[in-house]
């Protein structure tokens, strides 16, 4: 059941983003990868986090898709003709790619027997994010309160 | 006897999975989900054509005319004949939108809608899909919604729908912010983002008598008066119609919509409507909760859709009695005063936890809300505001 889900969810993941990498229409590609984005979250609900996949949902379909789109449709009147092909992306992803399967094959044995771990709740979540991890949620909370009051500076009227 | 009219809803569950008995677990499952499925888009779709044409009844006679009556017995076959109406008109797109994406901005926008009533506890084991984290689902479905108003904005290839769409996003982003802050305190106070045990922190009663419903502590009552106008803006209901103000920008991004796919969009709006009012009941008005003992043998659901209906008819007045607001008070609202006041019910919540949950943490709640609230107003100079609009770009 889970393994055909499985099947089923990657081919649809995969093709988003293939749709997304190609797509001559830049609004297209965008919305594509915001199919990725869901796929990707049901990847998460399949693996039983089901918090994360929310999350994952939240941030990125509703949030940062909406974001790509609109600086898209902010910034650029509808590019139609053919910027030629890329071989500098070509290498890169060469590169990368290449540096993926050689980190694979390296690795002895993926096969490691899984540790048996409790179904994982939003509350474990809660308290493990206000015990251990205080310190890194505080300083990511410092972070956005800054980006927040660098947005507001940025959008501020000049007194005159 | 009592029980049983409680629980005759599952009982036809469990009589129309039986004959599945012996089958795998995932057959189950599917099967299960299906009637929870075809249960949801029963009940919901009945609703939205009662409320449709309840609406425009409540409405009439608010403004003093009948309203539909030609169409049935006191014009209730009505919805059928708009449906009949709907489904029949000619589907027009226009020669230059963007085909797919404004062929799929309606069914996004639809299902969206329709899965965020799986996880709203309609009566006593009666949660369509009980998820852990229930609460949050209701918001990440909830969040897709501006996207799919993107795609009908942008696919339509017009200038209203665009500037439309923009208005309901900003409103939408706007006051998601408030939406979500207010749930905070209950998510707190009960310590669950499951909206079946919310409801069950919800029962009982005080002194024997008053219901444990959140409504009644400070911090509820603002968290739902809060949470009340921002699902109004949410729905995109009047005072807050501003993405469909017909006398500005036609239809918002419904413009170049027609026949069933406008259908679709305001079947959705409405959809949407139930599921945010369903949400206020469930954290806030005790859910499924009698309000008195005695009242206890009525069952479970029809306290649930007592209390929605009570709900969707302060929607209907509100938009008989309110005229729009404009585009900046509307922002002007949400960033200076909501957002405020919805950091002060969190904090106000907590106060009330640690003061003990009973009478003294309710007056020190209520002391926490009205200091930063007459703060609020004196800061904000409610008074002051009636000067000509200065334009900045526009002179």
């Amino acid at each position: 059941m889970s393994s055909a889900a499985f099947v089923v969810i990657a081919i649809l993941t995969l093709a988003a983003a293939l749709a997304a990498a190609t797509l001559q229409k830049l609004m297209h590609a965008a919305l594509s990868f915001a199919l990725a984005f869901v796929g990707i979250a049901a990847f998460f609900f399949l693996l039983g986090a089901e918090f994360v996949g929310l999350v994952q949902v939240f941030v990125y379909i509703g949030a940062v898709a909406v974001l790509i789109v609109f600086t898209i449709l902010l910034t650029r009147r509808d590019v139609e003709k053919d910027r030629g092909f890329n071989w500098s992306g070509v290498v890169v992803a060469i590169a990368v790619f290449g540096g993926l399967i050689w980190a694979i094959l390296k690795t002895r044995s993926v096969s490691i027997a899984a540790p048996e771990i409790p179904a994982l709740t939003v509350e474990r979540i809660g308290q493990v994010l206000m015990t251990g991890y205080i310190w890194p949620l505080l300083c990511v909370g410092l972070l956005l309160t800054a980006a927040l009051i660098g947005a507001l500076i940025l959008v501020m009227e000049e007194k005159r | 006897m009592i029980g049983s009219l409680d629980q005759i809803f599952i009982r036809a569950k469990q009589l129309l999975l039986a004959p599945l008995g012996g089958a795998p677990d995932w057959v189950m499952q599917i099967a299960s989900s299906l009637i929870n499925i075809f249960a949801l888009l029963g009940v919901f779709l009945t609703l939205f054509a009662l409320i449709s044409v309840l609406e425009r009844k409540i409405l009439g006679r608010m403004q003093n005319r009948y309203g539909p009556n030609r169409v049935g017995p006191f014009g209730l076959f009505q919805p059928v004949a708009d449906g009949i109406k709907m489904l029949i008109k000619e589907d027009i797109v226009p020669t230059r939108a963007d085909k797919i994406v404004h062929f799929l901005a309606p069914i996004l926008i639809a299902a969206t809608a329709v899965l965020a009533l799986g996880v709203i506890p309609y009566g006593r084991n009666m949660t369509p899909f009980a998820i852990d984290s229930g609460i949050l689902f209701f918001f990440a479905v909830g969040s897709t919604t501006e996207l799919a108003v993107f795609m009908a904005g942008w696919g339509s290839n017009n200038k209203f729908s665009m500037l439309g769409a923009m208005r309901a996003i900003a409103q939408m982003i706007s006051y998601e912010l408030p939406l979500i802050i207010t749930v905070l305190p209950v998510v707190m106070v009960v310590g669950a983002l499951s909206p079946d045990r919310i409801v069950a922190a919800q029962g009982g009663y005080a002194f024997g008598f008053a219901p444990c419903w959140f409504v009644f502590t400070p911090w509820g009552a603002a968290a739902f008066i809060l949470f009340f106008v921002s699902g109004l803006v949410e729905s995109n209901r009047t005072p807050f119609d501003v993405p469909e103000g017909e006398s500005e920008i036609v239809a918002g991004h419904m413009t170049e919509y027609s026949g069933f796919k406008y259908a679709t969009f305001f079947m959705a709006e409405y959809i949407g409507m139930f599921a945010i009012s369903g949400l206020g009941i469930t954290l806030f008005l005790g859910g499924w909760h009698a309000p008195m003992r005695g009242l206890e043998f009525i069952p479970s659901y029809l306290w649930f859709f007592a209390k929605l209906s009570a709900l969707l008819f302060v929607y209907i007045w509100l938009r008989g009695t309110l005229p729009r607001t404009r585009v900046d008070q509307i922002m002007n609202f949400a960033w200076k005063f909501m957002l405020p006041m919805a950091f002060t019910c969190v904090i106000a919540a907590a106060v009330w936890h640690y003061a003990g949950r009973g009478f003294a943490g309710w007056l020190w709640s209520l002391g926490v809300i009205a200091v930063v609230y007459f703060i609020l107003s004196i800061f904000l100079e409610t008074r002051k505001k009636f000067a000509p609009r200065t334009y900045r770009f526009a002179e």
